[in-house]
């Protein structure tokens, strides 16, 4: 593994809104700020709709920031001239969440994977972009065969590979992975996972791994970020998040995972969030999270709390811990 | 305990031009009043096809259900009903949850009139009554507001509000049975967890048999009073949920087993996974069809289907590894705990 000194991304003060109309904005990502090393995995968990998708397109400049910036090796991603564009767009690869949609049904898998090597013009003849693809096959574990097939051909787990030697092929640095385990059997999560922890090793790859799966994403992190209504609420090294998880939605998120264990899991106490998700249009001053919390205090509801550090880098947002 | 469905060789084959795939090879299976029963496999290896034939859902043709294959609800052939009898049958006595709440409510009926369907149809209630009906169906599955969310469209409610609409939808009726087909799968764990809990109130409350379909054996610890192991449409392990978790002895529920994610693993070691895919289900199976998987495969898996072995009264396995002369192989250190 590459040493962890060197910062790769540095995310500073992140927004992302979105107008939904004259009065109403949906504030998916609000002041986020963050930064993942060379050759870390930083984790992105939480619910549906919490905003760590769109954070994450935000990073790789799918999406336009509202405010804030994206520095990538110190340059502001979002204020690229064209030619470094295409250059951080060859760095910065992205992994889709549905590997059923995220497959253009009417082309080959090879050429699926060439489509971005054609693009930055990584071959100079047509028998080195075949053994190029044919290279990247075998990496993620399918057959060059598949080079020839078309996406309805390939399970659920296939596709997913085809998904990440499409991200590879242009030699990244950096990949998000959004969800690239949450539309599989838990025998084919642990495959993908293997594998993505196995590229990374031999390739040197940095990630920003999004799920809502706490239990992978503590397996495959260096550091977790715990998101909720578009704000970080917690965030440490995943060893550290694990034993001692400080906000009180953290510790909820981690007795909802399913230990597979009868008497584990009749003897454990489950605290069960009520409500969904609240809308993160137009939200209301104060924590995000005091609606479903039970230890909300009056302060809660009046000003957001900030990210501060306990120590060790475990960095927590909620007034239980900020004295 | 009595039985409320008594399965017995149920086979079921789909045609299809390449062939006749055979999804569910022989089952057999009861169902207790009151239990909750987890048929636990991965994707393809026959489980929803099992969960809709009770109910006779796979559309015919290309499905088939084979000669011989009989399943009893309270001592009435449901293979053998009339169109009005089935008609009658779902819904009021069993009914269905299913695997994906955005795509299984009718995205322009407004989720009240969603509920009274059934209600006006099986119980032959008027559309006040069964308004009524529906916006205590709603409240019991624990949506707020219910009063007027049943004039909202899918449309409007998260992902694991639908889930409750459809639960509501599936216990209107009070039904006898309920199948879950991977209900939460879906959803995110926390809202997971709400949901199997409120399952879990409702099956207490109601004294409804539950029919859990999942691939997640995370899933149905806390759960299920039975699991059921399938495979390639059979069945390879049954038994009560400390049978499979702490006494399993097919290879195959080892590997089911130690493909959860331990959240007290060290990091980033290797994760267990279970290597290749499920057999084709077009070819003839020989032999076991987890030998090419399986890491203990002998000569004779390869050559004759294995055959049950009963190990005491609730559990059973088939594997060649609990005939006498096969050698002893040592369980994975996951089951080992209770031994």
């Amino acid at each position: 593994m590459a040493k962890l000194h060197e910062e790769l991304i540095q995310v500073n003060n992140l927004k992302k809104y979105f107008r939904i109309s004259r009065k109403s904005v949906l504030k998916a990502v609000d002041d986020v700020s963050f930064s993942i090393k060379k050759g870390e995995t930083l984790g992105l968990v939480g619910e549906s709709g919490c905003g760590k998708s769109t954070c994450g397109r935000t990073v790789v400049g799918l999406y336009d920031a509202t405010g804030g910036s994206v520095l990538y090796e110190g340059k502001d991603v979002h204020r690229l001239k064209k030619d470094e564009k295409l250059q951080f767009k060859k760095n910065a690869q992205y992994i889709f969440q549905d590997p059923y949609a995220s497959l253009d049904p009417r082309m080959t898998i090879g050429d699926i994977i060439g489509e971005g090597m054609d693009v930055h013009q990584m071959h100079s003849n047509e028998k080195e972009r075949t053994a190029r693809i044919h290279e990247l096959l075998e990496l993620v574990g399918l057959n060059p065969e598949h080079a020839v097939r078309y996406p309805h051909e390939l399970s659920g787990g296939q596709r997913q590979r085809v998904g990440i030697a499409r991200a590879l092929a242009v030699e990244p640095e950096f990949i998000v992975c959004d969800e690239p385990i949450s539309a599989l059997d838990v025998s084919i999560q642990a495959q993908i996972v293997n594998l993505l922890i196995e590229l990374q090793e031999n390739l040197d790859l940095t990630y920003l791994f999004i799920s809502h799966d706490l239990s992978m994403v503590k397996h495959i992190s260096n550091r977790v970020a715990v998101m909720y209504l578009g704000v970080i609420v917690e965030l440490a090294s995943s060893e550290e998040l694990y034993k001692n998880a400080l906000h009180p939605y953290t510790k909820a998120l981690m007795s909802a995972i399913p230990v597979p264990d009868p008497d584990v899991e009749s003897s454990r106490e489950r605290i069960i969030l009520p409500g969904d998700v609240p809308s993160p249009i137009n939200p209301p001053p104060g924590c995000k999270f005091q609606g479903r919390c039970k230890y909300a205090m009056p302060i809660c509801k009046e000003k957001t709390p900030e990210l501060v550090d306990q120590g060790d880098g475990h960095f927590v947002a909620c007034y239980l811990h900020n004295k | 305990m009595d039985k409320i469905l008594d399965v017995k060789n149920l086979g079921v084959s789909f045609h299809t031009y390449a062939g006749e795939v055979k999804a569910v090879r022989g089952i057999n299976f009861y169902l207790n009043r009151g239990e909750a029963l987890a048929l636990v496999g991965e994707s393809g290896c026959g489980k929803t096809v099992t969960a809709k034939s009770l109910m006779c859902l796979n559309p015919m043709p290309p499905a088939e259900i084979k000669d011989g294959s009989s399943i009893e609800y309270n001592g009435q052939e449901v293979l053998e009903m009339s169109k009005d009898e089935l008609r009658a049958f779902r819904g009021a006595e069993i009914s269905m949850v299913f695997q994906d709440p955005m795509t299984s409510l009718n995205p322009t009926m407004k989720i009240g009139d969603q509920i009274a369907e059934s209600l006006t149809t099986h119980m032959k209630l008027n559309k006040k009554e069964a308004l009524d009906k529906a916006v205590q169906m709603l409240e019991r599955v624990g949506i707020p507001e219910a009063e007027e969310r049943i004039n909202s469209y899918p449309h409007e409610f998260s992902g694991g509000m639908r889930q409750r609409v459809m639960i509501a939808i599936a216990l209107a009726c009070n039904p006898r049975i309920l199948i879950a087909d991977e209900p939460t799968t879906a959803l995110d764990v926390t809202i997971q967890a709400q949901v199997l809990e409120l399952l879990k109130e409702l099956q207490n409350e109601m004294g409804t048999s539950i029919i859990l379909v999942t691939h997640d054996l995370g899933v149905v610890a806390n759960f299920a009073d039975r699991i059921h192991v399938m495979y390639a449409g059979k069945i390879v392990e049954k038994g009560t949920t400390r049978d499979i978790f702490y006494r399993g002895e097919h290879p195959y529920t080892w590997a089911l087993l130690s493909s959860v994610p331990d959240l007290y693993a060290e990091n980033r070691k290797k994760l267990y996974s279970l290597e290749g895919t499920p057999p084709d289900l077009l070819l003839p199976l020989e032999g076991c069809p987890f030998a090419s998987r399986c890491k203990y495969c002998m000569q004779i898996c390869r050559e004759k289907m294995p055959p049950k072995t009963d190990i005491n009264e609730s559990h059973s396995v088939s594997c060649w590894l609990k005939h006498p002369s096969a050698p002893k192989v040592e369980k994975p250190h996951i089951l080992r705990r209770d031994v």
